[in-house]
This record gives C-alpha cells, structure tokens and sequence, in this order.
C-alpha cells in the first residue's frame, strides 16, 4: 500500500512521542536504581544514570532475601503454567475425540465456568479450605488451586478439532490407542499455542500478589510480588527508592524475558483463536 | 466430525483433574460464599448466627460500600476507556509495514509483563511528593503543588493513570493479532478508490476489529475490578481515606483484616453477579459473531 509521505512522517511522529512517555517511567526506575540517597533525594530530580546500582541492587537482594523469593516465584510460575497446560490438553482431547459421551456438555460448563469465578469472589472460604487442609504457607496453596484452565481448554480444543481426521483414522488403522495419538500426534503439533499459552500463565502467576500475600506467612515462602511490598514497608518512614527500584527492576526482569522468548508465538496464537 | 477413539471410560479420565480442581477450588468454595452471606460470625469466633439478609441491606445502607462502588466505577470507566482508545489507536498506527515498527512493538507490549504491583511501584515513584518527575513537572509549568498522597482527587487520578499504563501492553498485543485478521486486499481496495486514512479506519478497520474491542473491554472491566488489587495495596492502600478503596480492596479489609466473614461475603456475591453480567454479554456476542460467519 502506498503511502504519503507526510502521514508516514506523522506516524512515526506520534507513535515516538507516545512511546517516550510509556518508557520514561521504566527509564526513571532503573535511573533511580542507580543512585546514591543523596542523588535520590535531589529535587529537581535527575534523569542520567548514576554508579552506584550495584550497591543498591545488592542491599534490595539481602534485604528480602530476593533469591529465594525468586525461587518461589519461578517454582510456583513454572508449575502452574505446565499443569495448565497439561490437564487443558486432556480436558480439549476428551472433549474432541470421543463423541457424544454422557455428560459431555454438563463437564464443558463446569470447566468454563472456571471464567466466572475470580479469586475475590470466593477468597474467604478458600483460605478456610487451605487451613482444613493444613495447607497455609505451602507450595500446594500457591499452585494447585490455580491448576484448573477454561482459556487452556477452549484454546486446545478449538486446536484439535481444525485436525484433519485423516491423522486420526490413520492412528487407529496402525493400532495406535488414543494416549499415543495425544502424545505423539496432537501435542507436537499444538507447539505454537504450548508457547503462547505458558507465556499468559507464567506471567499470571508472575505477578499474581493477593492470594500469595494471604496465603503464606513466612519469609521463606514468599514470592517476588510481596518481597516488593517488603521493601516499601520496611521504608516508612522515608521511601527508599533507589533500593525499592532495584527491586522493581529485579522483578521485572524474568516476565520480561519470557515476553521477549514467546513474543511471536503468542500473536501468532492469539491471531489464530480471532480467526475461528 | 472427527473420527471417534471407541473408548467408554477413557474421556471421564482425561477430564478428571480439571473436574476436580474446578469443583473443590472454584465450584464449593463459591457457594460456600454464598452460605457464609446470611450469616454473622459469633463475637467469640465459634459459631455461625443467621442473619438472613442482613448483610446485603448493611451493604446498600452503607455509606462506606456505596463510595466503594461509586470509586470502582469510575475507576474501571476511565480505565477501560483509556486503555482501549489508546491502545487500538497506537495499533492501528504500529500495525502499518514501516521500517523499524518491529522495535516499537516490542517496546509498546512491555508493560504486558510488568505486574500491577511492580506498576504501582513505578507510578508511586512518578508521583512521589519528594522525587516525583511528575510532581516535579506539575510545579515548574504551573505552579502547582499536588500531593496524591493527601488529595484523594489526585490520588485516584494516579491510579487510574498507573493501571491504564500497566493494561496498554495486553490491549496492543490483541488488538495487533486482531489486525492481522483482517484482510490486506480489503484495505488496499478502498485505498484505490481513495478512501482517506481516517475514513478507511471507520468504514473497515473499527466494524471488523469490533469482535477483538469486545473481547478486551470484557478483560478489562474484570481487570479493572478484580486485578488491580496490588497496585492499589502499594501505591494507596485504599487511600488517603477512602478515595481510593475499590470493591476489591474493601472486600479484602473487611475479610482479612476486620474479620467480618459475612459482610465480606456478601461483596462476594454482589462481585459474582456482576461477573455473571460480563460474562453473560459475552457469550451472547460470541454467539453473534458465530451468525456473522
């Protein structure tokens, strides 16, 4: 398509004014990251980078004990986001491939109306489940109630049923019982929508911050999200910034890689999904 | 229709750990809300006293909830509006093939992966009283000296400005992959016969993006409510008074931290109606768009 041009001009015009001010915060946290208190404090602020960011995110790492809350929030991300994927795949197969089985409708509401159903709506009495459980303050708190995906299940689903039958004839002229045809056939080629759907969980799990904020009690146990609000809390008084933007940056730096891994799986998938 | 694998107990298993979760996590512990909203906890913790409907009349009587939910609306009005004219606009004009835009993709789907906590981190820096470029902007063009933190106008003005900046990133992304279905052929077309830019985007673009623009106004409004929880809990805490204490900030404060079980369960419920809507108008639109082909 042929352009004028001055609305190419004005596009990139617009489009890099816009974009200074959407970064600009981003620049300013890590800028102040790497101040020193006084620069910190300096008014008006300063806007160039200073030297002393190592100091800063050593004292943020020590404060919280960021490696470990690190750990805990990879640990938790990564189950979470397989897990989903996972029981979705099984959920979207027994839903594709095996008729009208009795019931069938009744389950496909049951898993959708996971959408219907945030956290907040039923946070007291799945606190009180946790405690039943003698579950507070564990991994199984922070992952498994999570395990359940209505967007996995219509995202595979939609998926297998654009497979065409031929695959699956083939598969059981040769014998092959439906588990192989799952693992064999479907799951490598369901590879694009795998990457675009770990890339929403893990970040989901990322960054979720009221049930891990609730349902743990230990440093040990938790997450990067809370080490944060450690970080602000343990600065009444005057904030810190410098060292609470270290921890910011720290935070944001494994969602961030992540993006940039699946970045095109992910528009790729989602295109996929408009379409059908 | 597929081919069937002839397996009677097979698809019952394979639907078992979703079922599960589903039903104790989600299912019970809903209804359990539900229960828990006609009742009182007893002032020594021990037992349930009924109370009928008490807790929803103490809701709409309540001062205190109404500001609650008045907050929240406007709140979630200002950041699905935001969040979805700027981010289908700055789409629109990243979806073009120029030289470099693949850059400026990336950097605009940023704020995807930075979570509504790390955002009012970020934001609490922006308007800090002491080192705020923000604060700092306002005084040396007009003089102004604002403190979001005593003026609960401002303060809701910055959490409205730090949520819609963090839900820019996720507005983009669907809004570009909704673009890319939309077929060349069609625009170049209209491009021939000399349709304007602007008109181009109104007669084609905007009608055929719509599906997509529905979509993320639903995933907003429930972001609006129900994620914002971390950015308000770092930048406000609900406050300075209640300027900023949004449904899900409230429900949380009188669950966890007043102890009122039922009181707090019946915010739950008048949350799950309000999901029930959402999700109600989007099931009928997805049914529309199945009519369209």
């Amino acid at each position: 398509m042929k352009q004028r041009k001055s609305s190419i001009f004005l596009s990139y015009l617009f489009l890099t004014i816009a974009l200074i001010v959407i970064i600009f915060p981003i620049y300013y946290a890590f800028t102040m990251s790497t101040f020193n208190e006084k620069e910190a404090y300096s008014f008006p602020p300063k806007f160039i980078p200073s030297i002393h960011a190592f100091d800063n995110y050593a004292t943020a790492w020590n404060t919280v004990n960021m490696g470990r809350l690190i750990f805990n929030s990879s640990f938790i991300s990564i189950t979470v986001a397989f897990a989903k994927i996972f029981l979705s795949m099984l959920a979207a197969f027994a839903f594709t491939y095996f008729g009208n089985f009795r019931g069938k409708y009744f389950f496909f509401v049951i898993i959708l109306i996971t959408h219907m159903l945030p956290l907040p709506i039923r946070i007291v009495p799945t606190y009180e489940l946790m405690r039943t459980f003698g579950w507070v303050n564990s991994y199984r708190a922070l992952t498994i109630p999570f395990f359940a995906s209505a967007t996995g299940t219509l995202l595979f689903r939609q998926l297998f049923m654009t497979v065409p039958p031929s695959l699956s004839d083939a598969a059981r002229i040769d014998g092959a019982g439906p588990m192989r045809f799952l693992f064999n056939v479907l799951i490598p080629l369901s590879k694009t929508n795998v990457g675009a759907l770990f890339l929403i969980e893990f970040t989901y799990m990322w960054n979720e911050y009221l049930w891990p904020m609730i349902v743990t009690n230990t440093n040990d146990m938790r997450v990067v999200q809370i080490g944060i609000k450690m970080l602000l809390a343990s600065e009444a008084q005057a904030a810190e910034w410098n060292i609470i933007m270290a921890g910011a940056i720290i935070a944001m730096i494994p969602p961030l890689i992540m993006l940039l891994l699946f970045q095109r799986t992910v528009m790729e998938g989602f295109s996929l999904k408009e379409e059908k | 229709m597929h081919s069937r694998f002839p397996n009677k107990i097979l698809p019952y298993l394979l639907l078992l750990p979703s079922v599960v979760v589903v039903i104790v996590f989600l299912i019970v512990p809903t209804i359990q809300s539900l229960y828990l909203s006609f009742f009182r906890v007893s002032p020594f913790g021990d037992r349930l006293i009924f109370v009928g409907w008490y807790n929803f009349s103490k809701l709409f009587t309540s001062s205190d909830y109404i500001n609650s939910l008045v907050i929240t609306l406007i709140f979630a009005v200002f950041v699905v509006l935001i969040g979805l004219t700027l981010g289908m606009l700055l789409s629109v004009l990243l979806n073009q093939k120029l030289k470099g835009l693949q850059v400026y993709r990336t950097l605009f789907i940023w704020t995807y992966a930075i979570s509504p906590a790390i955002a009012g981190t970020i934001w609490a820096l922006m308007f800090s009283p002491s080192s705020g470029p923000i604060t700092f902007l306002l005084k040396a063009i007009f003089g102004a000296n604002v403190n979001w933190m005593m003026d609960g106008k401002v303060a809701l003005v910055a959490v409205i400005i730090a949520a819609s900046w963090k839900m820019l990133g996720y507005n983009i992304i669907f809004f570009l992959s909704g673009l890319q279905t939309i077929p060349q052929e069609l625009m170049e077309a209209s491009a021939i016969d000399g349709a304007s830019s602007v008109r181009r985007f109104f007669k084609i673009t905007f009608p055929l993006l719509s599906p997509t623009t529905f979509f993320l106004l639903i995933m907003n409004m429930l972001y609006a409510f129900f994620q914002v929880f971390g950015l308000i809990d770092i930048m406000t805490k609900g406050g300075p008074g209640d300027a900023t204490q949004v449904l899900v900030y409230k429900l949380y404060r009188d669950g966890f931290i007043n102890l009122d079980t039922g009181f707090a369960s019946a915010q739950s419920i008048v949350l799950f109606v309000f999901v029930a809507i959402l999700t109600v108008l989007q099931f009928r639109f997805a049914e529309q768009k199945v009519f369209y082909g």
